[in-house]
């Protein structure tokens, strides 16, 4: 029998007041695609940063080959053939390929000068062995996100690398790349290194995965064959119960028409865009990245200025000249970089809650604290938000409960429109449904709701109609009854399929 | 466990220090102090300096040679709380030392032109006037800060030098002003500039820390985005922040001259770079999104005990640059160390 290219014995870690990992235990074999899934906050990014050498174990040993190792920096587990291929990049984007992957280990001759002839030729070895279509001299900033990680993975193959860690690799790449990265992976695979694989995507995981194991608060719940398994045996494992993505077929009263955009455009970005929601309504977006989607919740939030057309606001024709303006009109944006654009991670939930309302909230001169408490205590129960108290700094929460903080800051401010974008990027599946459950409730309680959407099962899961963008166009809008996946992904493709129907209009 | 772990399970120096993270349970462990060192370090240290030089000279701790430290403190202090906000808004303002510069000869020359009475608030205007143009470059032009008020220090330096001829500025009759009563007289035996250091401290931090317009300025300091993401007009909010330091310059300026009814061109030279040091030293993240008033004004204190201490225990005075450059590295490093959790790491 073999022995694992990577065992963990018991971890444990702690950080003051929380069990972050608690007594995980697990292994990968030579040759092996082993997943690891759980909840955003189950602890993988702990579990990973311990085998990085960033934190080091309570408790418990790691283990390379039968051979216990203890790393206290990234570079000892790197020495130790532990090596990550991460999610945000992190390459010197105005440096060659060459240089990027041996990046302080460039060859050297005479006087210390760099070696650039063996430099290339090593480089473009192991290019050629990727297959990939760019050459040793290339500016890595150049590359498309895809190549990019490629450069990546090309680094990790200069080490003796043991086990490769895949850290949601697939998160911004298009169908076609990431067909090239599970050809390069089974090339790993392989060659018998040791595959461990971070993702939330089910499909990927069941297409090209052997083993899952299942963390959850900390702890380790089990290891799967994936053959033997589903998708929801997975759900369970993962959240204690499974996840419904079945079609939206309650559709509620629908009041007045509150938001009608009539022959919008901006610039190459979209044209001719028309489309209206009712109260009580939601209406999805879909389309693929760059279809100019984002762009037209950007124009309603007065970030862009469109180059054409009208907004209208119950009946009446609207400018909208900023995001303040727009909020002040009853319109508002739950962005889809969360980090980037809805939260400011250093303050407290509180106060990133409130901010919106902070200068309407005033007993004097002064912020009512008071009445921010309250607000943030009433969204806090109602959206399920799990924090030891307002106090805490938004950074340290999950994926999910910060997108919960952002949501709650535009609900407390009972917005006419509500507009989400990319609503569940990046969260877990446990914190998905609710939020999937959420958008379906203020549907019900009469907001207008617009919601932005990659995946396809999100957004036939919420809709009541849906919009199919192509290229900064709107194919066409279907009702959740006529919608499927076939003439869904022919619209947002470009293909007009159903020449004899009328494009649908709005209701 | 809560899902609150994952990523930052730090000692939690959140935006404000006061309000971080949960406590642990378990009141003074470990954690608990490491905790409380990093929140409050810098009082700690404060504290350690007192003792230390006490124990040296006990003349340090006399009243006579506190009040002395302060009052000469006040000025530079002055200045610092100003810069607070422009560095917690995410900029910097290095033309506060030749804007002080300025506001002292306008403020002294149009003395003698137009009268106490007129002077202030003329030489209040002028000086906002500056600190708008900076507000108006770096917040509605969105340019780098850095660049803009390192241009201003030096075209300041020349407008002063322009509106005094290069010669230095005197009020003619010394003994028969009201002029001198904001730096020289005292009352309730405390000197004039410290009160009116202590008054101002007080009022704009408690703008800073309770009212909208301070939550704002820490919002577009943190994430300047997602502020406008949340309809805070950003460059609003910046230019204000220049406008506060500005007021605060000239209100330097009243002090120095003032007290002294009589100034060169360059009284303000350096200071900028001692008031970041005095801003960065009470904890302000040159990142911005952090920092408080009082952090501020305990840094300014220790800069000014400090310097003072090492000239009781008989160092001369031009070490002094470098010692006190010496403890701006050792307090950023500390800063920088209690936020990752240990003294050298391998990642920023």
């Amino acid at each position: 029998m073999t022995a694992p290219a990577l065992r963990l014995e018991n971890i444990v870690k702690t950080f003051p007041g929380v069990r972050a990992l608690d007594g995980v235990s697990f292994e990968v074999m030579p040759g092996e695609v082993h997943a690891l899934m759980g909840e955003n906050g189950a602890g993988k990014s702990t579990l990973m940063k311990v085998l990085g050498g960033i934190y080091q174990p309570d408790e418990g040993r790691i283990v390379v080959e039968e051979k216990p190792v203890t790393m206290r920096t990234p570079m000892e587990a790197k020495a130790q053939g532990i090596v990550f291929i991460h999610q945000e990049l992190s390459l010197a984007t105005e440096l060659t390929v060459a240089e990027n992957i041996y990046l302080g280990e460039l060859p050297r001759r005479r006087f210390g000068l760099v070696d650039w002839q063996t430099l290339y030729a090593r480089t473009d070895a192991i290019l050629k062995k990727l297959k990939v279509g760019f050459d040793a001299r290339t500016i890595v900033g150049s590359l498309s996100i895809a190549n990019q990680q490629m450069v990546e993975i090309a680094r990790a193959l200069t080490v003796d690398a043991k086990a490769v860690i895949f850290d949601e690799p697939t998160a911004s790449l298009t169908d076609a790349e990431k067909s090239v990265l599970f050809d390069v992976i089974a090339d790993l695979r392989g060659s018998g290194v040791g595959i461990i694989y971070i993702s939330h995507r089910m499909e990927e995981i069941f297409k090209i995965t052997d083993r899952i194991s299942v963390l959850r608060d900390g702890s380790y719940r089990g290891t799967v064959n994936t053959a033997e398994t589903d998708e929801d045996a997975i759900t369970q494992l993962m959240i204690g119960r499974s996840l419904d993505l079945s079609r939206n077929t309650v559709h509620h009263e629908l009041g007045d028409v509150a938001l009608e955009v009539r022959g919008l455009s901006c610039g190459k970005l979209f044209q001719d865009v028309s489309f209206s929601v009712r109260k009580g309504e939601v209406l999805g977006f879909y389309g693929l990245v760059g279809a100019g989607r984002t762009e037209i919740a950007e124009a309603l939030f007065g970030l862009r200025n469109p180059s054409g057309g009208e907004i209208l606001l119950n009946g009446e024709v609207v400018r909208i000249s900023s995001p303040h303006d727009a909020i002040a009109k009853g319109i508002s944006l739950v962005p889809e970089d969360r980090k980037g654009q809805g939260l400011v991670l250093g303050m407290n939930c509180r106060d990133n809650m409130t901010l919106p309302q902070v200068d309407d909230l005033k007993a004097g001169p002064f912020v009512a604290e008071g009445a921010e408490v309250a607000i943030f205590d009433q969204y806090r129960d109602r959206l399920d938000i799990r924090t030891p108290g307002w106090r805490q700094t938004v950074g340290n929460l999950s994926g999910g409960n910060q997108q919960k903080i952002v949501i709650g800051k535009w609900l407390s401010m009972h917005p006419e429109v509500l507009i989400v974008d990319e609503p569940t990027r990046g969260i877990d599946v446990g914190s998905k449904s609710e939020i999937h459950k959420l958008i379906r409730e203020l549907a019900a309680q009469g907001y207008a709701v617009i919601v932005i959407s990659s995946e396809m099962p999100e957004v036939l899961h919420v809709s009541d109609r849906i919009v199919a963008m192509y290229s900064g166009r709107i194919m066409r809008t279907f009702t959740s009854e006529e919608v499927t996946e076939d003439n869904l992904i022919q619209a947002i493709s470009g293909i007009r399929a159903d020449r004899d129907a009328p494009v649908a209009e709005p209701a | 466990m809560t899902e609150a772990s994952e990523k930052t399970p730090s000692t939690g120096s959140a935006a404000r220090g006061g309000t971080t993270a949960a406590t642990p349970a378990g009141g003074l462990s470990k954690a608990g102090i490491a905790g409380f060192l990093a929140r409050q370090g810098i009082l700690v240290a404060f504290v350690l300096f007192m003792i230390g030089f006490t124990l040296a000279n006990e003349r340090f701790i006399s009243p006579d040679n506190v009040l002395g430290v302060i009052r000469s403190s006040a000025i530079l202090g002055v200045m610092a709380l100003g810069v607070t906000f422009v560095v917690i808004s995410g900029n910097l303002d290095l033309s506060v030392g030749s804007m002080m510069s300025f506001s002292t000869i306008v403020v002294l020359d149009l003395h003698d032109q137009i009268g106490p009475g007129l002077a202030i608030p003329a030489m209040f205007a002028l000086t906002l006037c500056l600190g708008a143009f900076n507000g108006f470059l770096v917040g509605y032009l969105k340019l780098n800060s850095l660049i803009v008020t390192l241009g201003m220090l030096s075209a300041i330096h020349g407008l002063t030098l322009t509106w005094s001829g290069g010669k230095n500025m005197d009020i003619a009759d010394k003994a028969g002003t009201w002029f001198s009563v904001f730096g020289q007289e005292r009352v309730l035996g405390i000197p004039m500039p410290i009160l009116i250091f202590l008054l101002l401290a007080s009022l704009l931090g408690i703008m800073l820390a309770k009212t909208p317009f301070g939550r704002k300025v820490y919002a577009v300091g943190g994430n300047g985005t997602a502020a406008t993401f949340s309809g805070i007009r950003r460059a609003r909010t910046v230019f204000t922040c220049y406008l506060i330091s500005a007021f605060c310059v000239a209100t330097a300026g009243l002090l120095q001259a003032s007290r002294s009814l009589g100034s060169q061109n360059t009284v303000g030279q350096g200071m900028e770079l001692e008031v970041l040091a005095a801003v960065i030293l009470g904890g302000a993240s040159l990142l911005g999104g952090s920092g408080t008033i009082f952090k501020t004004v305990i840094g300014v204190l220790i800069l000014g005990f400090i310097q003072n201490g090492l000239l009781l225990v008989g160092l001369q005075f031009y070490v002094q640059y470098v010692v006190t450059w010496v403890i701006i590295i050792l307090a950023v490093w500390l800063d920088i160390a209690a936020k990752r959790g240990r003294l050298l790491s391998p990642i920023a």
